[in-house]
C-alpha cells in the first residue's frame, strides 16, 4: 500500500541547536505510527515541520515531505493552510491552549468546515453535533453552545478530536494527546482514537513519551533520541527485541507492576540528554551508552535487522552487555 | 511498633466567596483522612487530579492549617510545633523542580536554607553538611555555585532532594517527585530515593498519579477519591486483589509496555468528580460500574479486614 | 523547549525589534550622561551657577546674534551662566528623582508584598490603601503641603515620596501573588525559614525586575512633578538651579528672549524621554524573561 505521508531526511535547526537530524518515516492509511522519545528529542518539532508550523527561527530542510504525491516542501503557505485541518489535522497536548476561550465550542468547530468547505453555519453545526456524538459526548446540542472552560479536560480533548475530524482528514497527527489527562480518562481517549482510526481508515501519527501507550496503540514505532530516529520497526519486534542501547535502556527504566521487583533498583540510564550544536557528529547517545566505542563519534548508518526493523548503531542485532571492557 | 506519623481525621475545606463576601460553595478538598505509618515504610498515595492528594501533603507539611483534625509526628502535633522543630522532622520534595528551586539563588544556598534557618551551626559546619549532602545525591562540588537555570531537570530534582534531607528529617513528603521528569531520569531519581531511605532510615509519603511508580517504591498504598482514602492496603495485596471498584479501574488503566493487550476499557462513566458537589451516598457511585441502588443513599463504612481498609458496600458483603 | 536566546545576557537577547533596541540604547545613554553630568557638575561648569553679572544679562546662546563666546548657552535675567545652571539643575532633578523613588519604593513595595503574600483581610486593607491613594489629587495635596510647611528640597522629596508609591504597591502585589504559590516558597517555609526571609530573600528577588521598570517610570514622573511644583513657586526654593524654577523665572522674558524658557524645557523633555525610553526597553526585555518553565 502506498504511503499517505512520507518524510525523507528531515532536518530542522535552530540558531544554536540541531533539533532534528535526518528523520525519515512513512505513514500508511489505517496505520498507527508512534514517534516515541524523551523531551527535547525532536519528536514534536518533526511533527510541526510536516505542518509547516515551526517557529520563525527554525530552518527546515528535507529530501522530501510528501502527502500522497504532493510535495509539501514545494507548497505555498496558502496551499499549506488549505491542507492543514483539511487533509492533515493535528491535536495537541493541552486542548485549552489551542482553543479560543471567547468563542463557543460550536462556532470553533463550525469555523473549520466553513473555511475549508464553504459550508453554511447550519450544515457545519450539524456536522459538529454528529461528530461530538461520535466521540462519545452526550447531549452534543447543549455542548455546542458551551465555552471551552465549561468542559473537563477529558471532554475538551474529545472535542479537539472531533474538531480535527470535521473535514474527514486522511492523516491525524496527535502530539501527546493524553499527557495532561488522568489515567482513567487517558484510556477512554485512547480507545476513542483507536476506534475512530479503524472506522475512518485514518493514518495516525501519535507522538508520545510513554512506551505503555506505544505498545498498546501502535503498529509501527520510531524511537527518537537527540534529533535522530535511533530505531524503528513493528512494535512487537521493538518491545520484544530492542536493539539500540537507548531503546533497551529506556525499556529497562519503566517500572511494570508485577514484573519489576519492588525494592530492587530499576534499570537507569546515567546522565542526561546532550546539547546537539552545529557540527555534532556521530551517535547522540554515546556519552550515556555502556557500549560506546571510539567509532561512535563518526556518523552511524542505519542497519537492517530484518522484518522492517532498522536501528542506528554499530553493534550487531544480538549484542550483549559485556562486563569486561 | 512506633508510628512515625499519624494523621487523625483531617478535614480541609476551601470556601469560594461571591463578590459580596458570602460563602457560595465549599470545596471539600480533604474530607476526613485518617492513617498511620510505621517508621521506615513508604505510603504511596494515588488518585487523579483534584482528589485532594496535594492538599493533604500541604496539610501534613504544616503549610496549610487543617479545618479540623491533626497530624502527629512522634505523638506530637505538627500544628503546635515551632517552625524550626517541624523542619527537623518533616520535609517536602515537590513535583516540578523548575518551580521548587528559587531561580535567583545558588545551589549551595538553596540546600543550606534549612541549616541556616536552624541557626545553630557555623558557616563552616553548614558548608560541610551541604557538600556532604550534595555528594550523596550525586551533585558534583562545582555545581554548588551554579543557579538552578544552569542544571537539567534531573539535577534540579537531586538538589531538591538534598535540601529535603540536609537536616536528616524523619519523614519526607514526596509530592509527584518524578512526574515532571523523563522516564530515564525518573528511574535515576526513584533509585536514589530508595537508596536514601534504606541508608538514612527515612519514612516517605509518596504521592503520585502513576501506579506503576507507586507499586515500585511503596510498601503500602492508599487510593484517594474526592478527599477520602477509599482503599488502603499493603502494596502487594492491593495490586494482587484490589477491592474497591475505583482501585480496580485505576489498576486497569495502567498501560504496561505489552503489545497486543490493547487499550483496556476501564468502565468508568463520564461523570467527572467535582469536589464542590460531592454525591450523596457513596461518593464514587456515579462513576462506579458495579454500583447498587443502595450506593446512592448509604454512605459506606470503613471496612477493616486483614490489615486493609476499604470503603465500599460491596466489600462488606464479600 | 528552551530557546537558545534564554542563555544570552539580557542586553544581547534579540527580543526587541531594531527600532526598540535603538530607542532603549538612546534612553540608556541619556540617563547615563545625565548621571555623569550631575556627579561631576563642579568640574564641568564653566562658571559658578549662582554668580551674577548684571552687565551680561540675557545674553543669547552662541549660535545667535550678539552672543558671548564665554557663555555657550547665554545668561539669564540677572546674568548667571545658563549652561552652569542647567548642569547644576541636572543634580536637583536626579536627586529628587532618585530619592523620591527610594522613599516611595520602600513604602509601596512593603505594602504590596505584604498584601500580595498574605492575602485575605491584609490584602483587602492594602487594596483599600491603594484605592485611597488613587483618590487623592496629587498636585493639589503636594501644593497644600508645601504651602503649609514651606518649600525646601527635603519637603518636596518627602511629599512626592509619600504620594507616589501606589504603582509600586500595585505591581509588587500582583507579582507577589504570582510568586507566592510557587513551590520554592512552600519549600522555604517547610525548611523552617522565617517570614522575613521568605519575603525578602525568596519573594523580593523574583519580583525585582518588574519593580525596576516601575522605578524608572516613577522617577520620570517625580522629575516632572518637581518641575511643575517649582514652576508654581512651591517646589525647590530660589536660588537653587532647578529646571522648573528656571522656566518659572524665565516666563517674563520669554517673548524677547525665548531661549531662557526653551533651554530648560528641552533639557527636561530629553531627560524624561530618556528615562521613559529606558523603562520601556527594560519592560519589553523583562516581559519575556519570566522563566521558561518547560523544556
Amino acid at each position: 500500500m502506498a504511503p499517505v505521508l512520507s518524510i525523507a531526511n528531515l532536518r530542522v535547526s535552530f540558531p544554536r541547536m540541531e533539533a532534528v537530524r535526518g528523520v525519515s518515516l512513512t505513514l500508511r492509511g489505517g496505520e498507527t505510527h508512534c514517534l516515541v522519545g524523551e523531551s527535547g528529542c525532536g519528536k514534536s518539532i518533526s511533527a510541526l515541520s510536516v505542518m509547516n508550523l515551526l517557529p520563525r527561527s527554525a530552518v527546515r530542510s528535507a529530501d522530501h515531505i510528501r502527502f500522497h504525491e504532493h510535495d509539501l516542501l514545494a507548497m505555498s503557505e496558502r496551499q499549506m493552510a488549505w491542507l492543514r485541518g483539511d487533509k492533515i489535522a493535528m491535536i495537541f497536548q493541552e486542548p485549552m491552549t489551542s482553543l479560543n476561550p471567547a468563542y463557543t465550542i460550536g462556532s470553533q468547530m463550525a469555523e473549520v468546515l466553513e473555511r475549508h468547505r464553504r459550508a453554511s453555519r447550519r450544515q457545519a453545526l450539524d456536522r459538529a453535533a454528529e461528530l461530538l456524538a461520535r466521540v462519545g459526548i452526550t447531549a452534543p446540542g447543549m455542548r455546542l453552545a458551551q465555552y471551552p472552560h465549561q468542559l473537563s479536560g477529558g471532554l475538551r480533548q474529545r472535542m479537539m478530536i472531533a474538531t480535527a475530524l470535521m473535514c474527514d482528514p486522511e492523516v491525524l497527527i496527535a502530539d501527546e494527546p493524553t499527557t495532561a489527562l488522568d489515567v482513567t480518562v487517558q484510556s477512554q481517549v485512547l480507545r476513542l482514537l483507536r476506534k475512530l482510526q479503524q472506522e475512518m481508515g485514518l493514518a495516525l501519527l501519535l507522538i508520545t513519551h510513554d512506551f505503555g501507550i506505544v505498545a498498546r496503540m501502535a503498529e509501527h514505532v520510531s524511537v527518537m533520541y537527540a534529533g535522530e530516529v535511533v530505531e524503528s520497526g513493528p512494535v512487537e519486534q521493538i518491545i520484544k527485541a530492542p536493539t539500540h542501547p537507548y531503546t533497551r535502556g529506556l525499556l529497562n527504566c519503566i517500572p511494570v507492576p508485577g514484573m519489576t521487583k519492588p525494592g530492587e533498583p530499576l534499570g537507569s540510564i546515567p546522565g542526561g540528554v546532550p546539547h546537539i550544536g552545529r557540527g555534532f557528529l556521530g551517535c547522540g547517545f554515546r556519552e550515556r551508552c555502556p557500549m560506546a566505542a571510539r567509532e561512535c563519534a563518526e556518523p552511524v548508518h542505519l542497519h537492517d535487522a530484518g522484518e522492517d526493523h532498522f536501528y542506528r548503531c554499530r553493534l550487531p542485532p544480538d549484542w550483549k552487555l559485556d562486563a569486561s571492557p | 511498633m512506633t508510628h512515625a506519623i499519624e494523621v487523625r481525621n483531617v478535614y480541609r475545606e476551601f470556601q469560594q466567596r461571591s463578590a459580596a463576601g458570602r460563602v457560595r460553595s465549599a470545596v471539600h478538598a480533604v474530607d476526613g483522612v485518617t492513617f498511620s505509618l510505621a517508621a521506615g515504610n513508604v505510603l504511596g498515595i494515588v488518585g487523579e487530579s483534584g482528589c485532594g492528594k496535594s492538599t493533604l501533603a500541604r496539610l501534613i507539611l504544616g503549610l496549610l492549617p487543617p479545618s479540623s483534625g491533626e497530624a502527629l509526628v512522634d505523638g506530637r502535633s505538627l500544628a503546635h510545633m515551632d517552625r524550626r522543630e517541624r523542619a527537623r522532622l518533616i520535609q517536602p520534595v515537590f513535583q516540578d523542580p523548575f518551580a521548587s528551586l528559587n531561580p535567583r539563588q545558588r545551589v549551595r544556598d538553596i540546600v543550606g536554607l534549612p541549616l541556616a534557618s536552624q541557626g545553630d551551626l557555623t558557616k563552616r559546619q553548614q558548608t560541610d553538611r551541604i557538600m556532604e549532602m550534595l555528594a550523596r545525591v550525586g551533585i558534583s562540588t562545582e555545581m554548588a555555585d551554579r543557579f538552578p537555570g544552569q542544571l537539567s531537570g534531573g539535577q534540579r530534582q537531586r538538589v531538591a532532594i538534598a535540601r529535603a534531607l540536609v537536616l536528616h528529617p524523619r519523614i519526607v513528603v514526596c509530592d509527584e517527585p518524578t512526574s515532571a521528569l523523563d522516564v530515564s531520569v525518573q528511574a535515576q531519581i526513584l533509585n536514589l530515593l530508595s537508596d536514601l531511605r534504606r541508608e538514612l532510615g527515612l519514612t516517605y509519603l509518596f504521592i503520585s498519579h502513576n501506579l506503576a511508580v507507586v507499586e515500585h517504591i511503596a510498601t503500602e498504598v492508599a487510593v484517594m477519591y474526592l478527599g477520602r482514602f477509599v482503599e488502603h492496603a499493603p502494596t502487594q495485596d492491593l495490586f494482587r486483589r484490589p477491592m474497591h471498584p475505583y482501585t480496580q479501574a485505576l489498576l486497569a488503566s495502567v498501560l504496561t509496555p505489552e503489545p497486543a493487550l490493547g487499550i483496556p476499557d476501564v468502565g468508568l462513566g463520564d461523570a467527572y468528580p467535582d469536589p464542590t458537589d460531592i454525591p450523596l451516598g457513596c461518593r464514587f457511585h456515579p462513576r462506579c460500574p458495579k454500583a447498587l441502588s443502595e450506593c446512592r443513599t448509604l454512605v459506606p463504612d470503613n471496612i477493616r479486614k486483614d490489615g486493609r481498609l476499604v470503603e465500599c458496600l460491596l466489600a462488606a458483603s464479600t | 523547549m528552551k530557546t537558545a536566546d534564554d542563555t544570552q545576557p539580557l542586553w544581547r537577547r534579540r527580543r526587541l525589534p531594531a527600532f526598540g533596541r535603538l530607542a532603549t540604547l538612546l534612553g540608556a545613554s541619556i540617563v547615563v550622561t545625565a548621571f555623569v553630568v550631575a556627579i561631576f557638575a563642579p568640574y564641568l561648569t564653566p562658571y559658578d551657577p549662582f554668580a551674577q553679572d548684571l552687565n551680561l544679562r540675557l545674553v543669547p546662546p552662541v549660535w545667535m546674534e550678539s552672543s558671548h563666546a564665554a557663555h555657550l548657552l547665554g545668561t539669564d535675567q540677572i546674568g548667571r551662566d545658563y549652561l552652569s545652571r542647567l548642569i547644576y539643575g541636572t543634580r536637583i532633578s536626579l536627586l529628587i528623582g532618585v530619592l523620591t523613588v527610594i522613599t516611595s519604593g520602600l513604602i509601596g513595595v512593603t505594602i504590596g508584598i505584604v498584601g500580595g503574600f498574605y492575602g485575605g483581610r491584609v490584602d483587602a486593607l492594602v487594596m483599600f490603601l491603594i484605592t485611597c491613594r488613587l483618590s487623592i489629587p496629587l498636585i493639589l495635596v503636594a501644593l497644600t503641603v508645601v504651602a503649609l510647611v514651606g518649600s525646601s528640597l527635603t519637603v518636596v522629596i518627602l511629599t512626592l515620596g509619600l504620594l507616589l508609591w501606589e504603582r509600586f504597591a500595585v505591581v509588587a502585589r500582583t507579582t507577589t501573588m504570582q510568586v507566592r504559590n510557587l513551590d520554592y516558597i512552600a519549600a522555604a517555609q517547610a525548611a523552617g525559614a522565617s517570614r522575613a526571609h521568605v519575603l525578602v530573600r525568596e519573594v523580593l528577588p523574583n519580583i525585582a525586575s518588574h519593580l525596576v521598570v516601575v522605578a524608572t517610570l516613577e522617577m520620570a514622573l517625580a522629575i516632572l512633578l518637581e518641575a511643575a511644583l517649582s514652576f508654581l513657586g512651591l517646589g525647590v526654593p530660589q536660588p537653587l538651579p532647578s529646571w522648573g524654577l528656571m522656566i518659572a523665572e524665565a516666563k517674563e522674558y520669554m517673548f524677547f528672549s525665548p531661549w531662557v524658557i526653551v533651554t530648560p524645557g528641552v533639557a527636561l523633555f530629553i531627560l524624561v524621554l530618556g528615562i521613559n525610553l529606558l523603562g520601556d526597553g527594560l519592560r519589553d526585555m523583562l516581559r519575556t524573561d519570566l522563566r521558561h518553565r518547560g523544556w
